[in-house]
């Protein structure tokens, strides 16, 4: 692995302080430690954000808000998130093995966008803020790309905030070497308007599904999904799974989301 | 260099170390504990599961730096030739191993899960086994293990 040098940042200044500087962020290091180790990446600067008292999972009413370095598996077991929002907590139990899940993070896995990772989905899928050092951020307009999201260069997750809805569901593909979603839904339906968020499937990333969201906007059942079609030409194709089948993939876990609500 | 401060298998001990350094680098070759070993190096086999204040980590997936003021167990913390742990010792009458490369990993895995599931069924196991690799035995017997450490961790 590259040299570099490791910052333990303070606080959330502290740690944006480095990061306008030119460091990395550090989360979980689910993502970044192999990426390092691969030498895909070779950050001048690690700065962790383990002591900068971002983990918790509070109720703030009509939301749940979840600090950027609560670990999956925290999310996984909180009775809050259980009974609040149990899709949400059942999707943080299903990513990676349970070593990724005892050190992964929310903020990480936000921020880095991987078109394969569940917690996108989540945070689109209910229509979640991403709550940053400067703003708030609504999912709709986060999520901009492949690994691209519209935080600026120095600006850094503190937590992400997901309304409680009526029915919601995630229901996944994995790999079935890997574990990653090779498409996965989230569903959620709340105040008559039914919201679907696809990962796994697109070479943009995590998106909603207009089509569908509207015929389950009409008609909340699995067959209102007959006859459904998803664009070919935006499905991600490699050896895993041939874009045709990425698309078939979408409509048949959006339809068992459905069910699963 | 950076100074880590950790607590190694019940002891304290501390090292000068490049920041760069992983937590299984540290463990293997400034500690010369080498029961802990690396399979993969890209975070899959599990071979390198140790508990990080009791829980179950990847060593070869974090800084050795991110452990500052921890407590580490490794697969020597936990039993003695002459008095093995109930797991490692249902891994050896269950044949739960052939080459044994990735069975501390498993032993460290499968400890940290009976811990949070004293009755785990065969599919809990296999899904709480899923962040370790082993090319030898087809996890039957690692099941079989499981099972009987679970039972022998409870009496």
């Amino acid at each position: 692995m590259y040299q570099t040098n490791y910052v333990k940042a303070a606080s959330t200044e502290d740690a944006v302080g480095h990061l306008a500087k030119g460091g990395q962020l550090l989360a979980g290091g689910m993502t970044l430690i192999p990426t390092m180790k691969q030498r895909l990446a070779s950050p001048e600067t690690v700065v962790d954000l383990a002591g900068c008292g971002l983990a918790g999972i509070e109720d703030a009413g009509d939301s749940i808000r979840i600090g950027a370095m609560t670990r999956h598996v925290d999310v996984a077991e909180s009775a809050l998130v259980q009974n609040a929002i149990p899709a949400l907590a059942a999707l943080a139990g299903g990513i990676g093995d349970r070593q990724v899940r005892n050190r992964g993070t929310i903020g990480g896995s936000v921020a880095n966008n991987d078109p394969s990772a569940c917690y996108p989905a989540a945070v689109l899928g209910l229509g979640g803020t991403v709550h940053t050092s400067t703003r708030d951020i609504a999912a709709d307009d986060f999520f901009t790309g492949m690994f691209e999201t519209a935080l600026d260069e120095d600006e850094m997750i503190t937590a992400v905030s997901f309304p409680k809805v009526a029915k919601a569901a995630y229901v996944k593909f994995p790999n079935p070497a890997s574990r990653y979603a090779m498409v996965g839904v989230f569903v959620a339906a709340g105040d008559g308007h039914v919201r679907v968020a696809v990962t796994g499937a697109s070479s943009d990333g995590v998106f909603r599904h207009d089509g569908m969201e509207s015929a389950l906007s009409a008609n909340f059942d699995a067959a209102a999904l007959d006859g459904a079609s998803v664009d070919v030409d935006d499905m991600i194709g490699d050896i895993h799974a041939a874009p045709d089948y990425r698309a078939h993939l979408v409509v048949e876990m959006t339809k068992r989301a459905v069910a699963a609500c | 260099m950076t100074k880590v401060n950790i607590t190694l298998n019940g002891k304290a001990v501390s090292a000068d170390v490049p920041d760069n350094t992983l937590l299984v680098s540290f463990i293997r070759d400034t500690m010369a504990l080498t029961g802990t070993h690396v399979g993969c190096d890209t975070s899959q086999c599990g071979a390198c599961i140790v508990h990080l204040d009791g829980e179950s980590v990847k060593s070869c997936t974090m800084l050795a730096v991110s452990a500052e003021g921890a407590e580490v167990t490794t697969i020597e913390g936990i039993g003695s030739a002459e008095s093995l742990h109930p797991m490692q010792q249902a891994f050896h009458e269950n044949h739960g191993l052939q080459c044994g490369y990735c069975t501390p990993g498993m032993v460290m895995s499968a400890i940290e899960l009976v811990g949070k599931n004293p009755n785990p069924s065969d599919k809990d196991i296999r899904e709480g086994l899923e962040g370790n690799i082993c090319r030898c035995t087809g996890y039957h017997n690692i099941v079989k293990s499981v099972q009987a450490g679970a039972q022998m961790m409870g009496d």
